[in-house]
């Protein structure tokens, strides 16, 4: 008697918290991976495809798949440490070049205005129509470089965002500032 | 008359050094070579300029015009020539260029027409464009375009209007001598303030070492019959910071995610409540600031200088002494050397030191944090210098940001007191540039985002409806070919009997709506046929009636011979282009 009011005991128990466990699964259900948007918020957004994927957010689907984490050129050195520490994994070299932010620039005077270049944007930064010169949204353009290849008559380059004094970084201070010597007053 | 102030923890109190230059009056400085003059010399947008290089300007004349509410106009500071638009190093730690217009004078001095305006019929609205249009920013440092300042809190009501005589970093003195000298138009200045703004108080803060300007100003309200309040606070450094001084004042603490208009107060510097005046009643432009020379000169003097003067060629006025190897812009506490000493004068400039090394001995080297919280004591807003030393130093932005880096002032008490002269103020200003370069690389990233994302959605959307316009043309299409062939299959009715083939278009129509892909592939198939059908006949079409005859003959024969041939097997299965061509070939089909 006492032996099966244990097992009912038992038993009732791993109803309840079995239903408890299930309700749970339903209820606190979460949508999506949250690993992947972890990681797609590390990616730069260029949507470049430099990582052989088409976008970033692919990509960060690839990693959590257990794709390789250095393989994300606008990300850079730092952009693979912080996926290191996210996903625990070994911090590896890029395994591409990095190259200092930059955007594309339109020669405008040798555009035909095919709009080959603004189909291939991912971010829509470029302007124009059919005939029409084709400018680039200097604050939109990640850079990436996809409107480069398509280009007919080769009329786009990139350029290097130099520093100015809005976006100039007050330094690491290690280097003592030393004072430029007093031009010599008349 | 007495007032309770209230005080603010820590603070220093480095020698002021501010005799030396207080012993002569303002003296205007001579028109420089050649003037250059930033555009960007306030918070916000950059002005646009919109001279060129040969044009001939006035003094007061507009050569950058603001763009956006929160941008100050830009004027020629005398009048002259264009001499070009270019980049040149501005005065700023970074040693970088920006655009500036310069200008070469022609000596004349001569103002454009002015427009003096009777204050008091002008509207609020009225008085805010046109001191952004007179380029009037503060002066106490920040530059912060002071229209963008003059709007009251909807939801707070202004208690306390703040003006800051305080003036509390060691060496300056260009407001001390403003207020000796010029009181009477820094508070009609005030009165504009007030109008604007609707306080329940005006209160003057000037440091209790500046009687002779606390009395002046007093004098000036008196006489003017205002009712502002001149109050002296304790000589401490940094009370002249607007934080410090609107605690000292009122007892109120601005936090740095708030406006202090969300406290109900609002702070402005004594020297921008001058040209606020000179700007409304005068109808004169920003075009020249005081600006204190001291330190290492023979002659330590006020002088009312040109924006764009070139700094070198200022400090010479003051004499400097032989071994002078720098200039500091601003006080010793936060002023930088200045990359190149012909950096231009900008409204920003409120002091240069000549600096040599014996008046700022170099700092012995930098030595361990010992934890011994004199950073903490000495820190004007209760913050823990060292704690967000430790985390700069070790990049970890998001602890500095938990210990409120951004409520630093960077008034440099922490590095001040340092017992292991380390430079903290250099970590701080590292920490916190690195956290808004992130904050704009996210902001960025996020843009990216969501155009690229719209993108896709909108290219998805424009197939989506590409082929729902198909395969409407594609249905239409196919129905107007079952018409056709249901037609046809009429008129052929009367002659033999019609082949399953009118049946087919139908079916076809009405799969078109079930399924769009393949009412377009039947369409397409039925056009082809349609096209082979109207085609055929085209070869007899130019021929005798014999000759026609004689086709048809064979034709009969060549049909009775296949069908004899496949007989039974595929007969029912016969491509639906033979019957039509079988007998009845001599009426001419409708469709040629």
């Amino acid at each position: 008697m006492e032996l099966l009011l244990a097992i009912a005991v038992m038993a009732l128990g791993a109803v309840v918290l079995g239903a408890a466990l299930g309700y749970a699964s339903i209820k606190f259900k979460v949508e999506g991976d949250p690993l992947v948007e972890k990681i797609e918020a590390i990616l730069p957004q260029t949507q470049c495809g430099q990582c052989g994927y088409p976008g970033c957010k692919p990509y960060a689907e690839a990693i959590a798949n257990g794709d390789e984490i250095n393989k994300c050129p606008p990300g850079g050195a730092e952009g693979v440490q912080r996926l290191a520490d996210l996903l625990g994994r070994e911090v590896k070299p890029l395994d591409a070049e990095e190259k200092p932010k930059q955007i594309a620039i339109i020669d405008e005077n040798t555009c035909i205005g095919c709009t080959l270049c603004i189909q291939a944007c991912p971010v829509d930064a470029i302007v124009g129509a059919a005939k029409q010169m084709h400018t680039i949204i200097a604050q939109q353009c990640t850079g990436c470089e996809l409107c480069l290849p398509p280009c007919p008559v080769e009329c786009i380059r990139m350029a290097a965002i130099g520093e100015n004094i809005d976006n100039w970084k007050w330094k690491y201070p290690v280097v003592e500032i030393k004072a430029m010597p007093l031009k010599e007053a008349a | 008359m007495l007032m309770n102030l209230f005080k603010f923890k820590g603070g220093v109190k480095p020698p002021t050094n501010k005799t030396q230059s207080l012993t002569l009056p303002i003296a205007v400085a001579p028109l420089p070579s050649r003037l250059v003059v930033p555009l960007h010399q306030s918070i916000g947008g950059t002005p646009r300029p919109v001279v060129q290089a040969g044009d001939k300007v006035l003094k007061g004349q507009l050569i950058g015009e603001a763009d956006g509410w929160i941008s100050a106009a830009v004027h020629a500071p005398t009048s002259g020539t264009v001499l070009e638009v270019a980049m040149h190093v501005q005065p700023h730690p970074s040693g970088l260029d920006a655009l500036c217009v310069v200008i070469e004078p022609d000596g004349q001095d001569e103002w454009i027409a002015r427009e003096p305006v009777e204050y008091a019929s002008l509207k609020p609205e009225e008085v805010r464009e046109r001191l952004q249009q007179a380029g009037v920013v503060g002066l106490g440092g920040a530059v912060f375009p002071t229209h963008g300042k003059l709007t009251a809190s909807k939801t707070v009501p202004m208690d306390e209007l703040v003006i800051n005589g305080a003036e509390c970093e060691p060496f300056i003195t260009c407001d001390d001598l403003l207020m000796r000298e010029r009181a009477e138009e820094v508070v009609r200045g005030i009165g504009i303030f007030r109008d604007l703004l609707q306080p329940k108080k005006v209160l003057i803060g000037i440091e209790d070492n500046k009687p002779e300007a606390a009395a002046a100003m007093r004098a000036a309200v008196d006489a003017l019959q205002e009712p502002f309040l001149v109050v002296q606070v304790p000589t401490l450094y940094p009370a002249g910071g607007a934080k410090q001084l609107i605690r000292v004042l009122t007892g109120k603490e601005v936090p740095a995610s708030k406006r202090s208009t969300d406290l109900g107060v609002q702070c402005f510097n004594v020297a921008t409540a001058y040209t606020a005046w000179r700007a409304i009643a005068h109808g004169e432009p920003v075009v020249s600031r005081l600006v204190t020379l001291t330190g290492n000169v023979a002659e330590p003097r006020n002088y009312e200088v040109l924006i764009g003067t070139p700094m070198d060629e200022l400090l010479a006025l003051a004499g400097p002494k032989a071994d002078t190897d720098g200039i500091v812009m601003g006080g010793p506490m936060m002023g930088f050397l200045v990359p190149q000493a012909s950096v231009p004068v900008v409204k920003a400039t409120n002091c240069l030191i000549a600096h040599s090394a014996k008046l700022f001995p170099p700092k012995a080297p930098e030595m361990p944090c010992i934890r011994c919280g004199s950073c903490a004591q000495a820190c004007p807003h209760e913050l823990q210098p060292f704690e967000m030393y430790w985390f700069s130093r070790a990049k970890n932005f998001g602890k500095t940001q938990e210990y409120h880096i951004f409520d630093c002032i960077e008034c440099g008490c922490c590095s001040f007191v340092c017992p292991s002269r380390i430079p903290l103020v250099q970590y701080f200003r590292f920490a916190k540039s690195e956290i808004w370069a992130r904050e704009r690389e996210k902001n960025a990233a996020d843009q990216a985002k969501i155009r690229f994302e719209f993108k896709q959605h909108r290219e998805e959307r424009e197939k989506a409806e590409k082929a729902e316009k198909l395969a409407k043309a594609a249905a239409a299409q196919a129905a107007k070919k079952a018409a056709e062939a249901a037609a046809a299959a009429a008129a052929e009715a009367a002659g033999s009997t019609p082949p399953d083939s009118a049946a087919a278009p139908v079916a076809t129509a009405v799969d078109a709506e079930i399924d769009p892909k393949k009412a377009a592939i039947a369409a397409a198939m039925a056009r082809a046929k349609a096209q082979r059908e109207a085609a055929q006949p085209k070869n007899t079409a130019a021929l005798t009636p014999a000759q026609q005859q004689e086709i048809a003959d064979i034709e009969a024969r060549r049909e009775a011979g296949s069908r004899s041939e496949d007989q039974g097997s595929s007969a029912a299965l016969a491509p639906p282009t033979s019957p039509a061509t079988t007998a009845d070939t001599s009426t001419p089909p409708s469709r040629s």
